[in-house]
């Protein structure tokens, strides 16, 4: 493991060209393509530190993802936030530099809420650490959080320190027949009462709602609530299906519409945003805030619909990419963006391009 | 009372643009004549009588005239405050209440105090999308008290909550005692709106939950004023829990109390707050509010649960069996609103309870691994008899955030110099431990020195060239937090090695 990390930091030093950071390579899809010399971080595989009565475990980048959770699930606790294990090669270096999450990320947080501390290689070559591993730490600038969904262009994760949680004791998942309009409002009363509400999703006439908790909590939310209640097989593998992209959305309308030549777009909106209605599949999570589109819209129409509402698009998966990925920056944040490449990666070497061209 | 820090001198001063031996004088007059072309009479402060009341902030042992003070209406004249101040390179320093705990408001004896005092308005609060939009000057109080005719309010409760401003929290990113349930202010926050140091106007994060590129807005939060000025902040509120109630548990061992503090974590309970008090702590606090707390235990727990009424009471039930299980020599469960607020009182009151006992006070402000909670307590017992100083403590236990409060006499230079020595060392103890040096109060000034205890210069580097990508000539509130390397030689402070670390052998340069 030593020896690996030692590599590691060697390979950044001797660096003459671009370097590709990858862990297992399950979202080489996701965010502009990159040329360079492959930069592996799976060598550096392996839990460091875990004690749950802290609520808190170290881990190397490239650790795989699922044998992280089992390790976690070992003592009952988890990633509240529902990272998407794209495959079984997910890496936890991965999901952090992509900052991605799952049905649970507006009653929970995302990637950047449980980032405590890094361990990271700069562009200089240099081994530095910020955070650590307790939960309040306002020491220096939080350069951890920083890393996460940096997409590799600032430095590789070498190390993570992430907060774990307790498996809540009791979920339950209720289905509703509303429309979109109607579903975008009840999701958003019910998220300001005091209701175990921990996951949502929205398609096709359908509303899918997991609540989550202590079962006195639950019981009473479910009971408020209403609604149908799903089986509880058949409602963990609707969420699974969600988190892990492997659902009838992503797995079958979303692939289906890429071979057509369509875009997968993800639009980050305000969670009371009025429906958008636009032509092609759509699929609404995070209480709204977060609505996936399968469409052949313009790119600029797509992104202006999303703005007019205050959110903004992401070009998730598509074959073509020539649109850009992601929401151009305004001036001041391009030159920040800028600045910041230059004070990590000087020489320019860590994923360059991977997320906005320059970069 | 006043706090004092854990280094000898102040580096004010030290961005001074490469000129020595400025003419404060000179500087003045031409920073006043700039400036009167921007902003209206009133809003313009030099005179040594005006500028005094902006000399410190909560932190006073440390105390800087500003050359100037503005106080803006508008975003306008904001704008045109740092627009004038890029201009001159003159250093600009933001100031909230003035509330701070570690001089992170410090005045720059030649630079511009940018008081944001008039900026107060609550702008908008959407019930329904659950946010508050917020100027920067508003109370943090004042947020939960508009959201709550809606059932809502904002999470993070510093102890100056009355008087702080989300400005001053989202420099500081500030915590309070429900932080290991609901976060600190960075997880409450969505977007922060405000103007660049040349004066141009950025927005960091959004309305929405995600934001394409690199998340800014965790590098601005907790940036204590060094990246960007925060005019106006929107802030997720939350649903207030139907019920809370909380649990006093007395030990007659600190081991005891701090090995509960794991179990309950340990059994995958997550307090809404768990806060622990000492003997000495305990005996000045109940002699100030006299809330009935257990004058014979070693170490009190205050461990409080929220929600629904009856996953309150399912988790009352499974927290006392724990707190029983490890011990505790008596329980109370609050049964009313009034007897929880009255079991807050006293850990609420445990700073001016301490002002009561001694004439001055310093507060630390280290975080630990919970495990190591008695440890630390033990440690510190040690250090009282070495340094002949007495020390009272109260910590954020369920998150390891300690706040020891030591007493001393500031008139008598040996007590003062002993209560540094005191300090440094609950620092540098806790960074060996695998802690931090600050939890929630921030660098500021007061922790310069155990910065480079807790950082390689590497590390260090690293974080004077985030700066200066926000800030190129480093007037945004120049000389706190980072170090300068030359700081860490002379203060004799040597970079101790993180528990987190676990490459003890690769070499670091």
């Amino acid at each position: 493991m030593n020896l690996a990390l030692k590599r590691l930091v060697q390979q950044v030093r001797d660096a003459k060209n671009p370097l590709r950071i990858r862990g297992g390579g399950s979202k080489d899809f996701y965010g502009e393509a990159v040329q360079g010399e492959l930069l592996d971080t799976r060598p550096l595989s392996g839990i460091t530190s875990y004690e749950p009565s802290e609520l808190v475990v170290t881990v190397l980048a490239g650790t795989p993802l699922v044998q992280l959770e089992e390790r976690l699930a070992e003592q009952g606790q988890c990633l509240a936030f529902e990272p998407p294990r794209f495959n079984t090669h997910t890496t936890v270096g991965g999901m952090l530099a992509a900052g991605l999450a799952g049905p649970s990320r507006a009653a929970v947080g995302g990637a950047r809420d449980y980032m405590l501390g890094v361990t990271m290689i700069n562009g200089r070559g240099e081994l530095l650490s910020f955070g650590g591993q307790v939960m309040k730490n306002v020491a220096g600038y939080d350069v951890s959080r920083l890393m996460v969904g940096s997409l590799g262009v600032l430095g590789v994760i070498v190390e993570a320190s992430l907060k774990v949680m307790p498996i809540p004791p009791a979920r339950a998942t209720l289905e509703f027949q509303l429309d979109e309009a109607t579903a975008l409002h009840s999701l958003n009363s019910w998220a300001g009462q005091a209701l175990a509400l921990n996951a949502s999703a929205w398609r096709d006439g359908r509303l899918y709602v997991r609540l989550s908790g202590a079962h006195a909590a639950v019981e009473a939310s479910a009971h408020r609530l209403g609604g149908d209640r799903v089986e509880p097989a058949t409602a963990d593998s609707l969420w699974l299906g969600l988190r892990d992209h492997t659902g009838t959305f992503h797995g079958h309308l979303a692939q289906r519409g890429l071979e057509r030549g369509m875009a997968c777009w993800r639009l980050s909106l305000p969670s009371t945003a009025a429906p958008l209605d636009l032509p092609g599949d759509m699929l609404i999570e995070h209480g709204g805030a977060q609505r996936w589109l399968v469409s052949d819209l313009p790119a600029a129409e797509v992104r202006a619909a999303a703005s007019r509402v205050g959110g903004q698009a992401t070009r998730f998966r598509a074959a073509d990419r020539s649109p850009g990925v992601f929401q151009p920056l305004p001036a001041p944040l391009d030159r920040l963006h800028r600045n910041l490449k230059q004070a990590f990666d000087p020489r320019g070497i860590f994923n360059p391009g991977r997320m906005y061209p320059g970069l | 009372m006043s706090g004092i820090s854990d280094m000898a001198h102040v580096e004010n001063g030290r961005t001074d643009i490469g000129r020595v031996n400025i003419d404060r004088n000179d500087r003045q007059r031409q920073v006043v004549a700039d400036l009167r072309s921007v902003l209206p009479p009133h809003a313009l402060l030099w005179r040594g009588e005006d500028t005094t009341p902006y000399e410190c902030d909560g932190l006073t042992a440390y105390r800087e005239r500003p050359l100037v003070v503005v106080l803006p209406e508008t975003e306008a004249q904001v704008a045109a405050v740092l627009r004038c101040c890029h201009a001159l390179s003159v250093p600009v320093v933001a100031r909230g209440a003035g509330t701070g705990l570690s001089g992170g408001a410090l005045p720059h004896a030649l630079g511009v105090t940018l008081s944001l005092a008039k900026f107060n308005k609550i702008v908008r609060l959407d019930p329904h999308a659950r946010t508050a939009t917020v100027q920067c000057g508003v109370r943090n109080l004042a947020i939960s008290e508009a959201a709550a005719p809606h059932g809502l309010y904002y999470a993070p409760d510093p102890s100056s909550q009355i008087a702080c401003t989300i400005g001053g929290n989202v420099a500081e990113n500030s915590g309070g005692v429900h932080c290991l349930k609901y976060g600190l202010t960075g997880h409450n926050v969505l977007s922060v709106r405000g103007y660049t140091v040349e004066g141009e106007a950025v927005q960091f994060g959004s309305d929405a939950l995600q934001t394409d590129g690199l998340d800014l807005l965790s590098a601005v939060v907790g940036s204590e004023g060094m990246l960007a000025i925060a005019i106006e902040i929107t802030v997720r509120l939350i649903p207030k829990p139907q019920l809370a109630r909380c649990i006093m548990a007395s030990f007659d061992d600190v081991r005891k109390a701090g090995d509960a503090v794991a179990s309950i974590i340990a059994a995958g309970i997550i307090p809404a707050g768990l806060e622990m008090m000492d003997k000495p702590m305990t005996a000045a606090v109940e002699d100030f509010v006299h809330a009935g707390y257990d004058l014979d235990a070693a170490a009190i727990l205050l461990c409080e649960s929220d929600g629904a009424p009856e996953e309150v009471a399912e988790e009352i039930t499974r927290m006392l069996g724990v707190l029983k299980a490890s011990g505790a020599t008596r329980t109370e469960v609050s049964e009313n609103e009034a007897q929880r607020l009255r079991f807050w009182s006293g850990r609420k009151n445990a700073f001016p309870a301490s002002g009561r006992i001694s004439p001055d006070y310093m507060c630390m402000d280290s975080t630990i691994p919970r495990k190591r909670l008695a440890d630390i307590l033990l440690a510190i017992a040690e250090m009282e008899k070495k340094y002949g100083l007495a020390c009272c403590n109260v910590f954020h236990a369920g998150d390891g955030n300690l706040h020891p409060l030591i007493l001393f006499d500031a008139n008598d230079p040996d007590q003062l110099h002993r209560c540094e020595l005191f300090g440094a060392d609950i620092l540098e103890t806790s960074v060996a431990m695998g802690g931090t040096v600050t939890g929630e109060h921030g660098v500021g000034i007061e922790k310069l020195g155990s910065m480079c205890v807790q950082f390689s210069p590497e590390e260090l580097a690293q974080m004077r060239a985030l700066k200066a990508a926000f800030d190129p000539l480093e007037t945004l509130n120049p000389g706190k937090v980072i170090p300068t390397l030359q700081r860490c030689v002379e203060g004799g402070k040597q970079h101790v090695k993180k528990g987190m670390l676990a490459f003890p052998e690769l070499p670091r340069f």
